[in-house]
């Protein structure tokens, strides 16, 4: 029988910039799961996601998605991976359809697909009234919703996601966790950073706490409190990641 | 704090702000420049007397009672002068409008809001006679050096020119923001701008082209015809000349005028100011633009960058107003061409310049924007396109886009002399080349609203890049003129090229 490959698979992936940003970590995320990596300001997440997804290039390690070699065969990765950052970047002077299609042109989708899975994004997430509208006067949280369906149209196997709930209101909030838990249902993988321990707690299968670039911790919610003592996440993270920055400090 | 001592330190918070933004766009944003900077603008103000001393020396010694054509040049001079810090004037009103942070301290405050206001408004009215203070100085200067202490005078011609320039710009903003609303009048006081900037200068030439056969504005200012349509000498019209001159009651009473005309427009607006830049930074981004709706298109990823990059270019307001200003300088060759179908003549060699010189420019300006002026950095990054096919089509994008803009004019001018459409042909493809170059070797992730201080961020891509286009307009007229000398412009501007790659960040 074969072996399942892993979603994720990192091993010793190492950044450095003026401090070591990432020291030799180890990472593996199963497909299906939905994964959260927490950790505290400047401990390392947003760069450890960014080398998977392609946009940093790591001083050491390597980086599986799904058995390819994501270094060597950078655009195989890309092609099954999408990537949300905190800060929404999309492009002013487009609407959100236009965005969508431009999405789906760049990742080679079929128009016949692409179209209406577009439209069907951004009515789930409540931009039905804007697809005409350009995104210059779109709050934060709808054009973080944009960028969101942007990365959910052209149907990706593995989604990275660094702080996707930052500026979200309630009811927007709701309805990215909603789209993202029905992605995982659908068999897709999700690795988030996030700074919201309520949704990790509620929703990861798994949970990896990172601090001074090393993961910390890992497991689901009830290892990590066998692991740690600890009734909740929150005493749990700030016992892991104080007495980290502590070792750090000292 | 009494409202006078509170008006005094909000006027410093704001001259602070003015100067510290001035001194981030001389030192590039770099701290420890300051020094660097100081010395570069000196020494660029005693390069600039030689060449005030080139356009203006021979007019030093002018005296007073002047002739009619003497004062129709100097007027022309000084309302020039003016349409350019009213085009300034207006970006920088449209700036403060969309672009200032600290609207929402400021409303929340128990400041007087007309006070602040005002002094806002006084402080746009400085910072536009600064600037109007330093462009002129070389010119004064060499008036002062060759025509004695009368011309000092030309200082306080200056001040009112950059006092009332500013007053006739608020309030010109203020009622096209009353007219169309904030979301239009962003790109309009763009376009605005432009137009003004460029538009004396360009009907003055075309007027000599009309008239005379040649490009110049001065035979038209300094014709029969101009003096026989000027007023008389004792006109009012004539009295900024006067004044410049250093005739002391023009003087007087222009000083007077501008600073009653800012008086005006403060006493008038500064009420309603407040109400205009709220509306204006909460209107910033409009979103009354709507696109019609349609079908996804079909295509290959390249395809899908170019179609995206063709949407940008197409609804960037910078872009819009650039390129008609660059239209606008192309309409008196255009009009030269026109006329040449007529009667031949050799100053039809001058067009080629002209549209190699405009080609590099423009596709300078469109190289950052599609090359380094991407908004969703990310999410181009981890696609599936290597990033040299995505710079490929983000380059043919730019030429494309150059192609489309000059084609027109290259081919009428195949009807008039084949060997130089061929010419200005491969002057407008190797000038816009080298300015793509250049911006690709010097590129820095950016995003498309930050396009102002684009020459910030690297002084030698901007002056290589204007040294690559005059060297290469150059090379186009002398290929026609004097083929010798075509080799060693655009040998010259090959080194230039050279050089600058040889020292550019991406060769590293």
């Amino acid at each position: 029988m074969k072996p399942v490959e892993s979603a994720l698979q990192v091993r010793g992936l190492t950044k450095r910039f003026d401090r070591l940003a990432v020291d030799a970590l180890d990472l593996t995320v199963q497909p299906g799961e939905f994964y959260a990596l927490l950790g505290p300001n400047g401990a390392g997440k947003s760069t450890t996601l960014r080398m998977v997804a392609g946009l940093l290039r790591p001083d050491a390690g390597t980086v599986g998605v799904f058995g390819i070699d994501a270094l060597a065969n950078p655009l195989a990765a890309k092609r099954i991976m999408a990537w949300v950052s905190d800060e929404p970047m999309i492009y002013d002077k487009l609407t959100p359809l236009e965005y969508l299609e431009f999405v789906a042109g760049l990742w080679a989708v079929d128009p016949a697909i692409s179209e209406p899975a577009a439209h069907e994004l951004l009515f789930s997430l409540g931009l039905q009234p804007h697809l005409y509208e350009r995104c210059e006067g779109f709050s934060k949280g709808m054009r973080q919703k944009v960028a969101l369906a942007g990365a959910l149209v052209h149907d990706p196997r593995l989604i990275i996601l660094d702080e996707p709930l930052t500026g979200l209101d309630a009811v927007s909030a709701r309805h990215v966790k909603g789209l993202l838990g029905d992605r995982v249902r659908a068999g897709c993988t999700v690795i988030m950073t996030t700074h919201i321990l309520e949704v990790a707690e509620r929703m990861a299968d798994r949970i990896g706490v990172i601090a001074a670039g090393r993961l910390v911790a890992e497991g689901t919610l009830a290892e990590l409190r066998q692991q740690n003592g600890h009734h909740s996440l929150e005493d749990m993270f700030i016992a892991l990641v104080g007495a980290e920055t502590e070792t750090a400090a000292a | 704090m009494n409202s006078t001592t509170a008006l005094a330190w909000f006027a410093r918070h704001e001259l602070r702000l003015a100067w510290r933004e001035w001194l981030a766009i001389m030192t590039a944003g770099r701290r420890g420049r300051k020094r660097a900077a100081l010395i570069a603008v000196i020494v660029f103000a005693a390069i600039m007397h030689l060449p005030a001393y080139a356009v203006i020396g021979r007019f030093a010694t002018l005296e007073l009672p002047l002739d009619r054509s003497a004062l129709i040049v100097m007027t022309a001079a000084i309302f020039l002068a003016w349409a350019l810090m009213l085009s300034q004037a207006i970006e920088s009103v449209t700036r403060v409008f969309y672009a200032r942070a600290d609207l929402d301290l400021i409303m929340s405050s128990p400041a007087r809001l007309a006070d602040v206001f005002s002094v806002r408004l006084v402080s746009i009215a400085l910072s536009v006679t600064a600037m109007a203070l330093l462009l002129s100085t070389p010119f004064v200067d060499v008036l002062v050096i060759g025509g004695g202490l009368r011309w000092l005078a030309a200082y306080g011609v200056v001040v009112a020119i950059g006092l009332s320039a500013a007053a006739i710009a608020i309030a010109l903003t203020v009622l096209l923001f009353r007219l169309i609303g904030p979301s239009r009048t962003r790109l309009v006081a763009q376009i605005v701008a432009a137009v003004i900037g460029a538009g004396f200068v360009i009907a003055l030439q075309i007027a000599a082209i009309m008239s005379y056969g040649t490009l110049s504005r001065f035979t038209v200012l300094s014709s029969d015809a101009a003096a026989a349509f000027a007023p008389e000498p004792a006109s009012l019209v004539w009295w900024p000349a006067r004044a410049a001159l250093g005739e002391i009651e023009p003087l007087l009473v222009i000083m007077a005028g501008a600073l009653v005309l800012l008086g005006l427009v403060m006493t008038i607006l500064s009420p309603r100011f407040a109400d205009v830049a709220v509306r204006a930074s909460t209107n910033a981004a409009p979103n009354d633009q709507r696109s019609p709706a349609r079908a996804f298109r079909a295509g290959s990823q390249r395809q899908a960058l170019r179609r995206k990059e063709f949407v940008l270019l197409r609804r960037d307001p910078w872009l819009v107003s650039q390129s008609l200003m660059q239209l606008l300088y192309l309409v008196p060759p255009a009009v030269m061409l026109w006329r040449s179908f007529a009667d031949s003549t050799l100053a039809i060699v001058l067009i080629t310049p002209v549209v190699v010189m405009a080609a590099g420019q423009l596709a300078g300006g469109l190289a950052w924007l599609t090359i380094s002026g991407e908004d969703a950095a990310d999410l181009v990054t981890s696609a599936p396109l290597s990033p040299s096919r995505m710079i490929r089509t983000k380059i043919e994008v730019v030429l494309i886009a150059i192609g489309l803009m000059f084609a027109p004019l290259i081919f009428a001018l195949l009807f008039a002399s084949l060997p130089q459409a061929v010419v200005t042909a491969l002057g407008v493809i190797v000038a816009a080349a080298s300015a793509t170059a250049i911006q690709l070797w010097f590129r820095v992730q950016a995003r498309r609203s930050q396009f102002r201080r684009r020459q910030t961020s690297s002084r030698l891509a901007t002056f290589a890049e204007a040294f690559s286009s005059i060297g290469w307009a150059a090379t186009g007229a002398l290929a026609l003129a004097l083929p010798i000398g075509a080799l060693i412009t655009g040998l010259i501007t090959a080194a230039i090229l050279a050089a600058t790659w040889k020292i550019s960040p991406q060769r590293e």
